[in-house]
């Protein structure tokens, strides 16, 4: 039998939860929607790789270039299979942000007549709820093509309205780019009709899972979806890591972002030809050790079961909702019930700055974020200047979500509110 | 506790009741600036004529830092002459930059010595300066114009 969800014990695992915070208060870590911790299991992988495989994957006949690129090869494998991918269609990347902009930028190189070309007069739908990185590539793709930049709106409770899904996307659109799980809000988008009125007037699909994958089983090809990003730090993993996906036959007719060694199949002087996916985006020496941690961190996951890591999340948040009910001066920002909603809370306090939270917090060792999230538009549309967020993870259990209504307490009593 | 060193009385005071927070119409400057890290934002009018700072009014958003400071410069610049209003600007810069190892020369910067302590806490130093660097961009605008 396997043994009960336990936070506690998961946060033997992590060497950071030693640490003593301001004010001698232990850790009480509350912003792995920013970034998460990492346990001693991927810490150990990299520091592995880089003592007994270290040589640059796909070059060279001797025996390290050899394990190390079974090592980055075998890293790809978890990832596919944690995604219900085929091998070829999973990209290491820098990070989630390389990712949306390796797509967005090979849209814009695309040669006219390619389906992926964009001209003025097509159309490519976001949202309201786009964290920067999911919306700024492809409104800048937009200035730079003369295409139709249009969105999603949200309601009172940051849920995605989709009432006018037939107009936004018309047959003009070209691309849908949309986020799996607000990182402000938590609401977690309802995919199904969205994708199958993208596919019916020919549009591509691009998931933002930066906040879903971490949190729960992703099955790509049960979404449907064309192309997803996401990041090693948010799930684990360490930085300087990340996944695009695509559907195998779509990365073989794109352009490469990125050009240079690795991701040729052939060279001249005025010529290049370009290696199939997942190599055609891979240029340069990869991010290795990071890749053989992201993996160590996603075989993590996999031990203790997405269904199980969802199911503590949504426990864990459901307890947060009601504590969070019951203080007075403080407004949950976003969804209220726990359906369709991620292990996120944002709220604000009246007559307290965020960024003044977020200080008192910090004072008894509760790590949140505070400010604008890297979603101004959002912001600006709740017409807030800011929230508070936290965001609970593996580590996190009831305890954390009670110090973390201790602290606002305190908060106001310190600003007299 | 270490936040009382961040949060004096006097800044709590400015917060609340913040001093010259509302747009005067005669200016010969006016800046916008934002803290693009947290979403601050203000918007600061100066008139300055002959050399001499005759007013300082402003209006924004942002966290008690941001305010207070941006209250306290604000007052500190008022009847100063231009030349004086810098030396007061480089003044509060050098002593956020101090990392806590300044106390502020109160003769220098009245009421702007209660946020020394801000200078132990990096993330909070843009907050302090919002409203003095919006001044300082404010005054050289309006010695151009």
């Amino acid at each position: 039998m396997k043994p009960m969800f336990s936070p506690a014990e998961i946060r033997k695992d992590f060497p950071i939860f030693s640490k003593v915070m301001r004010g001698g208060n232990r850790l009480v870590y509350l912003d792995s929607g920013a970034t998460s911790q990492k346990p001693f299991q991927v810490l150990d992988a990299e520091r592995n790789f880089y003592e007994q495989n270290n040589a640059a994957v796909h070059r060279g006949a001797h025996l390290l270039a050899e394990e190390a690129s079974i090592a980055y090869e075998g890293a790809r494998q978890v990832l596919a299979d944690f995604l219900n991918a085929e091998l070829d269609e999973v990209i290491f990347t820098k990070s989630a942000t390389e990712s949306i902009n390796a797509i967005a930028y090979s849209f814009g190189n695309t040669a006219p007549g390619s389906r992926f070309a964009l001209k003025p007069g097509d159309r490519i739908v976001v949202s309201e709820l786009e964290h920067h990185a999911n919306l700024i590539p492809w409104q800048q793709l937009a200035k730079r093509t003369g295409t139709e930049l249009v969105w999603f709106s949200i309601d009172a409770e940051g849920r995605l309205d989709q009432s006018n899904l037939n107009e936004l996307i018309n047959a003009s659109t070209k691309v849908v780019a949309i986020t799996h799980q607000s990182n402000v809000l938590g609401t977690i988008i309802p995919l199904d009709e969205i994708v199958k009125r993208a596919h019916s007037v020919g549009a591509v699909v691009v998931l933002d899972a930066c906040q879903s994958a971490p949190h729960f089983a992703i099955d790509v090809k049960a979404l449907d979806i064309d192309f997803l990003a996401f990041s090693g730090h948010k799930a684990l993993g360490p930085t300087g890591v990340g996944i695009l996906w695509g559907r195998s036959e779509y990365l073989n007719e794109m352009e490469p972002f990125l050009t240079g060694g690795s991701m040729i199949e052939s060279v001249t002087m005025t010529e290049a030809k370009w290696a199939p996916s997942p190599k055609r985006f891979e240029a340069g020496v990869p991010n290795m050790a990071q890749a053989v941690g992201f993996a160590a961190a996603i075989s993590y996951l996999n031990n203790l079961g997405m269904d199980n890591v969802a199911k503590h999340e949504k426990d864990l948040t459901a307890y947060a909702l009601n504590k969070f009910k019951q203080l007075d001066k403080v407004k949950l920002i976003g969804p209220k019930d726990n359906v369709d909603r991620g292990s996120v809370i944002s709220f604000t306090i009246e007559g307290i700055h965020p960024h003044d939270v977020g200080q008192v917090l910090d004072q008894y060792g509760v790590a949140v974020r505070t400010g604008h999230h890297c979603a101004w538009p959002l912001m600006r549309k709740l017409g807030l200047v800011g929230t508070t967020r936290a965001s609970f993870y593996v580590y996190n259990d009831e305890a954390d979500v009670d110090a973390l209504v201790d602290s606002v307490l305190q908060a106001q009593k310190y600003f007299k509110v | 506790m270490e936040l009382d060193s961040l949060y004096q009385e006097v800044i709590l005071d400015h917060y609340k009741h913040p001093l010259n927070k509302k747009l005067q119409s005669d200016f010969t400057a006016q800046v916008h600036h934002v803290n693009p890290s947290c979403g601050d934002e203000i918007t600061l009018n100066v008139n300055i004529s002959a050399g001499i700072v005759k007013s300082v009014s402003w209006d924004g958003v942002g966290c008690s830092i941001s305010q207070a400071s941006t209250s306290i410069a604000s007052d500190l610049m008022i009847g100063k002459s231009l030349d004086e209003a810098l030396k007061i600007v480089d003044s509060f810069s050098d002593l956020m930059s101090s990392k806590g190892t300044m106390v502020g020369n109160e003769e220098i910067l009245e009421d702007g010595v209660a946020l020394a302590g801000v200078s132990k806490f990096p993330a909070r130093i843009k907050c302090a300066l919002l409203g003095w660097m919006a001044f300082k961009d404010a005054a050289i605008q309006s010695s151009k114009n």
